[in-house]
This record gives C-alpha cells, structure tokens and sequence, in this order.
C-alpha cells in the first residue's frame, strides 16, 4: 500500500548555487569541506615553510620573528579553518540523512554559520598583511606575549587573531545549537536512541562539548582583547590581574577541543568498519555509550595542560587521574573495532584504508598520550617536540585520515560519482607514509631535548629533523593525487549506485546525490539497530520495494 | 484526485519530522541559553578567583560600591520575572489585553533597571582600566545590562507580534522563548548583585 515514489534526483542543479546562501545542508555540507581545504593548502604551505627552515640546523629560511607568526598561524589555520569546518561539512552531509531528516533544524541559521567560515577566514589571512605582521603568540596566545602590541596600532595581527577566534565561537554554536536539536527532535519515526548510527551519537556528543567548552574561550578571549585594546588588566599582573586565569579559560576549551576533533572521527571508524568489514558494530551500545562518557571526563582534565604553570600539587594529581581514565572509554571503542574487525571479510577500499591506517596512528598516539598524562614525564618533555609528534599523530595521523576515510566513502552518495580506486590508493599509500616518516621522529627529538617553537637547533637534532622533513614534503606531494582524484570523478567519474558499497543505513536508502529534501513526505520507518550486516534483517519498514524503486529508476538513467 | 494529492496510505506513520521546523525553536532556544550560562559561569569565576586572590582589591581611593540603587534595581527586576510570568499566565486564558498590559509593564520595568544601571555608572570614581576591580566590574554589569537590553527589544518585538493577524497560530514559541530568556537575565543579576555588592572585599 505504502506507494515507494521516489523524487527523482534533480536534474542538474546548477553548480553556481555552491557560491550562493543556500540553505540546503547538503550544499552547506560541500561549501564547508570546500573551503576547508582551501585552507588546508594554506595551513600545508606554512607547515612546509616550518619543515624547510628546520631541514638544517641554522634559522636561514625565514626571520626569527616570522618564522614565531607562522607556526602560529599554521596551528590556528588548521583547526579553526580546516578541521573544525571539515567536520562541520560532513555533520551537514550525514546528520540528516542519517537521521531521515529533510533538512537541518534550523536552515537559514545554518547558512549563516558557514558564511562566518570565509568571513573571519580572510580576517585571519589579511593579519599576514598588516604592519607587524600576523598574531606571533603561538595558536594559544597566552598573556603576557598576546596582550603586548608594540607598534600601538589598533589593528594589529593579535587583534585580528582575537577577533577571528570569536568569530569563530559564534559560528561553532551556530553550528552546534543547530546540530543538536536536529538530532533530538527530526529523527526518523523508529530511531529510538539505540537505533541511531554511532556517527550521529559522536557528533552531538562532540556539539555538546562544542556547547559548554566554547563560551569559555569566547569569554577569555575577550577579556584578552580588551586587555590589548582597551588597558583593561585582566590577565596583567601590574594591575592585578593573573595570566594563569586565561590560561584555565583557554583550556577548559581547547582540551575539550581535542574531543570535538577526534569523536566524529571515532563515529567514522564505528560506520566504516562494519561495511568493510562485513559484520555488525561490536559493542554498539557501549561504543555510543563511550561518547558521553568521554564528554564528561574531558570536561574535567583541562589543568594537564598546565602542569609546568603554577597550579597547585593536589590539582596536578587529581588532573593526571581523570586524564588517565579518559583513556578507558576510549580503550573501549578500539577494542570494540577490534572485534568488528576479527574475522571479518575485510574489503580494502580506499576508505578502509584510511581506517585502518587512522586507527594504527591513533593506538600510537595514545600510547605517548598516557606517557604525557603522568606529571613527571609531562614537566619533563612539556615544550618539546615529543608534545608536537603526540599531537600531530592524533590530529594528522588519526583526524585527518579519518576525514579523507569518510570523504572516499560517502563522496558516491554526495556527489553522485564514483572516486578512482587507484588514485585514492596512492593517496593512502603516500598519506600514511609520509605522516609517519614526519611525526615519528619528532618523538625521539622531544626526549633529547629538542624545544618546539625554534627556527634553529642544535646540530646533534639534525638527523631527525631531515627525516621529519622529509616526511613533510611527501605529505605535501600526497595532496596532489587527492586533489585530482576529486576534480577528476567529480566531473567524469562513473555514476554511483544508490549503495555502492552495499552498507546499511538511511543514506543508502536514497538515491545519490538525494533530491533536496532528501525523503521528503516519504520517510522509512526504522525497525532494527544499525549495522546489521550478515543478518538478514531489515533496516526499515518495506525495504525491499525502497530499494526495487531505487534499482529501477538507475536502470532507467 | 490530482495527482499532487498523496495517497493517503503513505502518510500514516509520520513522527516527529513531519509538520514544519517551527516546534523545533524553542528547543534550539533552550540550549543556547545553556550554552550562554557558561560564558556567564566562566565570568562570575574569573571574577571569584581575582577578588579572592587580590593584594588590593579596591583600586586608590575608592571606598566600595553604593548598594541602595542598586538594590532598588534588583528589587524592580526580580518583579518584572513576576509580571512576564503573569502575563503569560493571561495569555493562557486567551486575555489578550491584559496580556499585551503586562508585557508592557514588564519593558517598562526592564527599562527602568538598565535607567537605573546608567545613572549608578555615571556617578562612579573608578573606570573600566582601574585595575581588576573596575575591569570586571564593569565587565559584568555591562555584558548583563546587554543582555537586559536583548530582553526589553525581543519583548518589543513580541509585542508588535501580538498586533498581527494569525499571529500565534502555529503556537507560541516567541513568548515563552522570551520570557525563559527574561527569567534568564533574572538570576544572573541575582549572582551578580550578591558577587559584585553583597561580598565585601577591601
Ligand atoms: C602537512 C602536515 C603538517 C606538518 C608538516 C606540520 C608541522 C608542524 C610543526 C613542525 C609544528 C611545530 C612548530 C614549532 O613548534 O616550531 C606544528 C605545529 C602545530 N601544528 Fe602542524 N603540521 C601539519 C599538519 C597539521 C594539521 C593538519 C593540524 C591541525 C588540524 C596541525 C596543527 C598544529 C598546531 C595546533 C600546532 C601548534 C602551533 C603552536 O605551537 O602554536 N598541524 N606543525
Ligand atoms: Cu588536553
């Protein structure tokens, strides 16, 4: 009885609506990995600049003072312009069709999120271009380096930093307000909590963190901005003000930030093993579980950040045990992948690739992770390049991975092509190689001594660094097959199925790319979990006529 | 039947998602507002935290802060929470007019606090650069009456809306987002005012 029409897919939409205020998430969804990447070349192109002046052990590439704006800008780039927007692209691509909902809660508030992005994008870029050059403070900006504005101009690169960084909060709660309510209140009908993909459970566990940490920032920042702009003093301890309190608003935040990063990134690796795996999500409930539990314990282990700070002995101790249990709901969801993956039928496609290769990188970083958490290791190697390659490790190795694994698998149903196999293979290939060959040896640098945040160092460095920077040119070269391989099947790949890589979920269930309202009147009614792969069961009400319609409508294309 | 008529079948089971986004505003309201409680929280601490470890917390020559009007202020506020929830309470009963009166009332109370929060700012002896004291004192007072002033312009906004035919039709959700918001400011002042005057500090 349940007629199973389907809206055609649109005939060719024009391609000038990726430049306009569109409200459709799905088109927001593209804007914003768009233009994160166009950031991430510009991020890329400064790290390069970094691994350049450090492949010998002389500051002879750029100025000492340039050589402090462009680490700064490079950390600042590639979170608040890339990965932070990347993943808000891909929770407007996979929120509501994952969920069956037509569109976000809030469409016009969405559009206006994303148009912040180029808006405080190219304040931040134009700091290059400003007498004194770009915010020199490092991407955390501490008093009392952030709040000094030498030259007494009003706009100066620190200022334009600041502005950015608020701007940027704004846009983020936009986003998460908007994510949020989507996901509690436009599920489809039978998508009880349990019913719901894990992507969906990281991505407002992520918003959630988003909702508390981000006001935070917002606020110190702008006691920070005040204190350089207007002589207020804060955070200058001439006036009585304490440069440690910024410090705790900066990290209340930016620890919570770390998650707001990696928790989609563990959604991706819960969706992406299973299909290539070929079994059901091991532990679902635990894994979606894990989530909040890793909101509520990121919330309270800020202060490890601040070990070398003065903050006193009990905080130390009580922040090294919370920063060590976190480590346990997140053991949970790799054992938990683990035993999706034992003894499954791996399929290894691009996107599971990428998983694989994340994961690896990411049980690595974890390891030097809980090194870090204990106090005297901490003090020890704190400022040095064992504190860049954990970091990078998570952030490149596991985060970025992860997003290229969702971006090779989900581009069919997006974009309505298919990527090339190969490319996206060499793709892996010189991504996980060259993230590895950068990243592993600033480990052993870090334990000789080497500080972060020089442009020259001592000869005996000079092995590694090589290496490291070595790494860095093959991750550069490793963008080029990614670029062309989407340029490339976007406009002359095969056409994509509807599920080309016979996964379970509501995605599947429409055609690629879907029509604008994505089910529109006709929303399938979900009757069992997710991840149902070897067992016959159906996803939703009347699957099997949802997908003969799908079947013969691209039989008729 | 056209063909643009559904076919009745299909349009059974159909949930939450179905009818328009507009039932989803008030949620998205709610949790900005606990969103906004945390940059207030990340206030009210960085204020504890400099007052308690301040050598002198009142810059030279300043004796303290003048409470009187400032209560005065607190007393008019934490009324006006009455009234916008009277006020709603006459909406309920479909009596418009006294509705719109105490919404009216309750602009005009919102008016008079942010009245009262200029003249008490313009009889001060310290600014917004005396030290840690005046920073955050005006910090935290002036990023509240902000918010009392969104409070007094939504109100307006409301007010106006109540003027338009079919307005309130697809239910309510500007009011009761309103007045949560103005109920909102209410205890923040409340914190406030026992932070700012009622803890003496020299
Ligand atoms: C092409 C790959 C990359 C390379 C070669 C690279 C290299 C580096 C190096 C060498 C530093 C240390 C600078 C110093 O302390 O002197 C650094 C800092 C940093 N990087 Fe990367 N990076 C890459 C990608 C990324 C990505 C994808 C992100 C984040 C999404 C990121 C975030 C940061 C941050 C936050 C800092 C700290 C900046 C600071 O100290 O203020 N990097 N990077
Ligand atoms: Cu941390």
């Amino acid at each position: 009885m349940t007629s199973a029409t389907f809206p055609a897919s649109e005939p060719k939409p024009s391609w000038t609506r990726y430049f306009s205020f569109n409200t459709d998430a799905k088109v927001i969804g593209i804007q914003y990995i768009v233009l994160a990447f166009f950031y991430f070349l510009i991020g890329g192109l400064l790290a390069m600049i970094i691994r350049g002046e450090l492949i010998t052990p002389a500051a002879d590439l750029v100025d000492r003072t340039v050589y402090n704006g462009i680490y700064t800008m490079h950390g600042t780039i590639m979170l608040f312009l890339f990965i932070f927007p990347v993943l808000n692209g891909l929770n407007n691509l996979l929120i509501p069709t994952m969920i069956g909902a037509p569109d976000m809660a809030f469409p016009r508030l969405n559009a206006v999120a994303f148009w912040l992005v180029p808006i405080f994008g190219t304040l931040l870029i134009a700091s290059f271009f400003v007498p004194g050059g770009p915010a020199y403070s490092g991407w955390w900006s501490y008093p009392p380096v952030s709040i000094q504005n030498p030259l007494g101009h009003l706009v100066s690169g620190q200022g334009l930093w600041l502005t950015a960084v608020a701007l940027s909060g704004v846009s983020s709660i936009m986003g998460a307000v908007n994510f949020v309510t989507t996901i509690i209140r436009m599920r489809a009908p039978g998508m009880g909590w349990f019913r719901m993909p894990v992507f969906c459970w990281t991505a407002l566990a992520a918003q959630t963190l988003q909702l508390i940490g981000l006001p935070a920032l917002t606020g110190g920042a702008v006691m920070l901005l005040f204190d350089l702009v207007a002589g207020t003093s804060f955070y200058r301890p001439e006036g009585g003000g304490d440069p440690v309190l910024y410090q705790h608003f900066f990290w209340f935040y930016s620890h919570p930030a770390v998650y707001v990063i990696i928790l989609p990134v563990f959604g991706i690796f819960s969706e992406l093993f299973p299909v290539y795996a070929r079994k059901p999500l091991f532990g679902y409930v635990y894994v979606a579980l894990a989530s909040f539990i890793i909101v509520g314990l990121g919330l309270v282990v800020w202060v490890h950040h601040m070990f070398p700070s003065g903050v006193a002995q009990w905080m130390r101790n009580l922040f090294m045990v919370t920063t060590m249990l976190i480590s346990v709901p997140t053991g949970v969801k790799v054992f938990a992948w683990l035993g999706t993956l034992w003894r499954g039928k791996l399929r290894l496609t691009t996107p599971m690739l990428f998983c694989l290769g994340g994961l690896f990188n990411f049980v690595f970083a974890g390891i030097t992770g809980i090194m870090l958490a204990t106090v005297p290791v901490d003090i020890h190697v704190s400022n040095t390049y064992f504190v860049v390659g954990h970091f990078h490790y998570v952030i490149y190795g596991a985060a970025v991975m992860g997003v290229f694994a969702a971006i090779y698998h989900w581009f069919p149903k997006f974009i309505g092509r298919m990527p090339y196999e190969g490319l996206g293979k060499l793709h892996f290939l010189l991504t996980f190689v060259g993230a590895n060959l950068n990243f592993l040896p600033m480990h052993p640098l870090g334990l000789m001594g080497m500080p972060r945040r020089v442009s020259s160092y001592d000869p005996e460095f000079a092995f590694w660094n090589v290496l490291a920077s070595l790494g860095a040119f093959l991750l550069g070269v490793s963008i080029i097959p990614f670029l062309l391989n989407m340029v490339s099947s976007w406009v002359l790949g095969p056409r994509a199925t509807h599920n080309p890589w016979n996964a379970i979920g509501l995605e599947w269930l429409l055609p690629s790319p879907p029509a604008e309202d994505n089910f529109g009147e006709h929303v399938p009614t979900v009757i069992s979990r997710p991840y149902g792969y070897g067992l016959g069961q159906p996803l939703v009400e009347n699957q099997e006529a949802i997908e003969r319609e799908l079947n013969l409508q691209e039989a008729r294309a | 039947m056209t063909s643009t008529t559904p076919p009745s079948g299909s349009l059974a089971p159909h949930g939450e998602g179905g009818e328009g986004h507009a039932n989803h505003s008030l949620t998205g309201f709610v949790i900005f507002l606990c969103s906004e409680s945390v940059i207030f929280l990340a206030f009210f601490s960085g204020f504890a935290v400099l007052k308690t470890s301040a050598l002198n917390w009142l810059p030279a020559g300043v004796e303290g802060l003048e409470w009187r009007m400032p209560l005065i202020n607190t007393i008019v506020l934490v009324s006006s929470s009455g009234t916008i929830w009277l006020a709603e309470v006459l909406k309920a009963q479909g009596r418009l007019w006294g509705f719109r009166a105490l919404w009216l009332l309750t602009m005009a109370l919102g008016a008079y606090f942010l009245y009262g929060q200029a003249v008490e700012w313009s009889g001060l002896a310290f600014g917004f650069t005396s030290g840690t004291f005046g920073g955050t004192f005006y910090l935290l007072t002036g990023f509240h009456g902000l918010h009392v002033a969104t409070g007094v312009l939504l109100m307006a906004l409301m007010l106006v809306k109540s003027f338009l035919s079919g307005n309130y039709d697809g239910g309510e959700e500007g009011v009761q987002a309103t007045s949560l918001f103005w109920h909102f400011v209410d205890v923040i002042w409340i914190i406030l005012f026992v932070l700012i005057y009622v803890w003496q500090r020299h």
